[in-house]
């Protein structure tokens, strides 16, 4: 999953100095860097998610103000499985900057961003919802596309695509011969 | 079942279900709204009526199956989620487009972006009890169909935009019918203005109804209309230009005044703004030239080179049995859709279907907003905001 990652690329200036200003910030907040197709992506720890967010939003260097988007992939069966990731925009620098968490099977838990941007409160229902990670202190984590009884969540890559609704079986006597 | 808790907790307020089935929440929207008088008080949306687990089953198709299934998110701007999706593969695979095909894609989003703002402006003033306007949009959006028809024989589930170009070349005449249209077009949008713009009653109807300030704004991720009108110019066709936009010149129209007039004329101004963009793609693109990149085993061959040559008809049956795998790694696409930012996050593991296909609705991120621009004004108010936050809600729910 590393193969891409490259903790010294030569990346543009913008980026660059985003990574420096976390890294000079809390030495632990990014625990690895990946430049893939011009996309810049840093690894945080569970821990310090909240704080790094913050970071990005209000640090004069950064001014990731928008967050336009966030889900999850699931790399079931292989373990930390889910991949929490946030799509930060800087409008007035035009630069765009994305958050990922790792996260165990065992225990999907993470802090929420509402408090930073109020945007992710939908964004962390629907990941609720489909992936079934549990976000602290949301203020309304419910279900969102799916009815409030579903069980499961089938956006995970153990749960099949047909589901586990019992598939209709034609009976016996309804057959071409028998019409 | 969602509840709502009332806000108040008197016994002066009353819960209200509007929805799923009412017509001004064009799709199946619920809105539990919390009523004192006629105030709104709280209003809680529910959605999920119409989830169909897109992104679900784009994980059980090939990467080019798929672009069937973007055309059915966002069902008025199909064109806009083909040109997401094959863009993010793209990205992928770090596939070249051929200027040409990016021109043709330009010129069909923008006919698409038309088009799907007159759906917008017929709904939305027929909510508002303007009968006619309804009328003339469909006259014209009938003809951005045909158009659509011609190029690719389908008026709305078009797939046209596949992965490295476009599904075929321009059909005889294309050039012809986009002159024409781009010749009575302008015309009709002053006729709309004529209707509404200084209609008293559209006017009142629209004016200082469902505010946000742009800080609420940026805050709650809004895009789109719905954040220019609010004075802030973001449009990713010119801050993070794709498929040639850079090229094009055009204004991004922006007010101050962010209530759902302003919304009203930031999307009439587009209109205008995605003709003159359709009429410079039209200089720009050529008669002839390649329509789709040359990248064997991505690319399925022309079909005379697949009934004549060997290796064409290998790379023909690869294609279309096992597909083809780009290398592990993510992308993350935005296209400024005619609702905002359209985004679509793709994550590959190396095989030929993807490990997780996300798209980041606008309708949805949009909605959320809803509750802070009704919260205290009349329920009819609430109908004229659902409506100027345009809204989608096979997007929505996707």
């Amino acid at each position: 999953l590393t193969e891409n990652s490259n903790q010294n690329a030569n990346v543009v200036g913008g980026r660059l100095s985003s990574v420096e200003h976390l890294r000079a910030w809390d030495k632990n907040a990014v625990t690895e860097v990946v430049e893939y197709r011009g996309e810049t992506t840093i690894v945080v720890p569970r821990e310090l998610l909240r704080a790094t967010a913050a970071r990005c939003r209000d640090a004069a260097s950064m001014q990731f103000n928008l967050l336009t988007d966030a889900t999850c992939l699931d790399r079931h069966p292989y373990e930390p499985r889910f991949e929490v990731v946030y799509q930060l925009v800087c409008i007035s620098r035009r630069d765009k900057l994305r958050l990922k968490v790792r996260l165990s099977g065992k225990d999907p838990v993470i802090d929420s961003l509402v408090p930073v941007w109020p945007g992710a409160n939908w964004l962390e229902r629907e990941i609720f919802d489909l992936f079934g990670i549990h976000f602290n202190e949301h203020p309304d984590l419910r279900r969102i596309v799916l009815p409030d009884d579903w069980e499961g969540y089938p956006l995970r890559r153990d749960y099949p695509v047909e589901g586990f609704r019992d598939i209709p079986v034609m009976p016996l006597g309804f057959t071409k011969t028998s019409i | 079942m969602t509840t709502v808790e009332t806000a108040v907790g008197q016994a002066k307020t009353m819960v209200l279900n509007m929805g799923p089935q009412h017509p001004s929440t064009h799709g199946v929207l619920r809105i539990l709204l919390e009523l004192d008088g006629e105030t709104v008080v709280k209003a809680v949306p529910d959605c999920g009526y119409l989830h169909t687990g897109i992104e679900k089953s784009c994980e059980d198709k090939t990467y080019s199956q798929a672009i069937t299934l973007t055309d059915r998110m966002d069902y008025l701007n199909p064109l806009g989620n083909n040109l997401v999706y094959c863009m993010a593969v793209e990205k992928l695979l770090n596939l070249e487009v051929p200027k040409r095909a990016q021109y043709i894609r330009v010129m069909m989003v923008e006919l698409q972006r038309i088009s799907s703002h007159l759906v917008w402006l017929g709904t939305h003033a027929i909510d508002l009890g303007a009968m006619s306007v309804f009328l003339y949009c469909f006259r014209e959006r009938e003809e951005i169909l045909k158009i659509f028809e011609m190029f690719a024989g389908q008026r709305m589930m078009t797939s046209y935009i596949r992965i490295g170009g476009v599904a075929l070349q321009p059909p005889a005449g294309w050039r012809q019918a986009i002159e024409r249209f781009l010749k009575y077009m302008p015309s009709r949008v002053d006729e709309y203005e004529t209707l509404l713009t200084e209609n008293r009653i559209w006017m009142g109807r629209t004016k200082n109804i469902g505010y946000i300030s742009a800080e609420d704004a940026i805050a709650l991720s809004m895009t789109g209309p719905t954040i220019r009108a609010a004075g802030v110019a973001y449009d990713n066709r010119k801050l993070f230009p794709y498929s040639s936009y850079d090229e094009f010149e055009f204004d991004v129209p922006t007010r101050t005044d962010s209530d759902c007039f302003g919304r009203y004329m930031i999307r009439v101004a587009e209109m205008r703004e995605s003709l003159k963009i359709v009429r410079q793609a039209l200089d720009k693109i050529t008669d002839d030239g390649a329509i789709k990149a040359e990248a064997p085993g991505i690319v399925p061959p022309a079909r005379e080179k697949m009934k004549t040559e060997m290796e064409a008809l290998i790379y023909h049956f690869k294609i279309f049995t096992e597909g083809f795998s780009p290398p592990a790694g993510e992308a993350f696409v935005t296209v400024e859709s005619p609702r905002g930012e359209l985004g679509c996050f793709i994550a590959s593991d190396g095989s030929p279907k993807p490990l997780r296909v996300h798209f980041r609705s606008p309708s949805f991120i949009n909605l959320q907003a809803l509750p802070k621009l009704v919260e205290g004004q009349l329920i009819s108010d609430v109908i004229a905001c659902i409506g100027t936050i345009d809204i989608v809600l096979g997007e929505v729910d996707r």
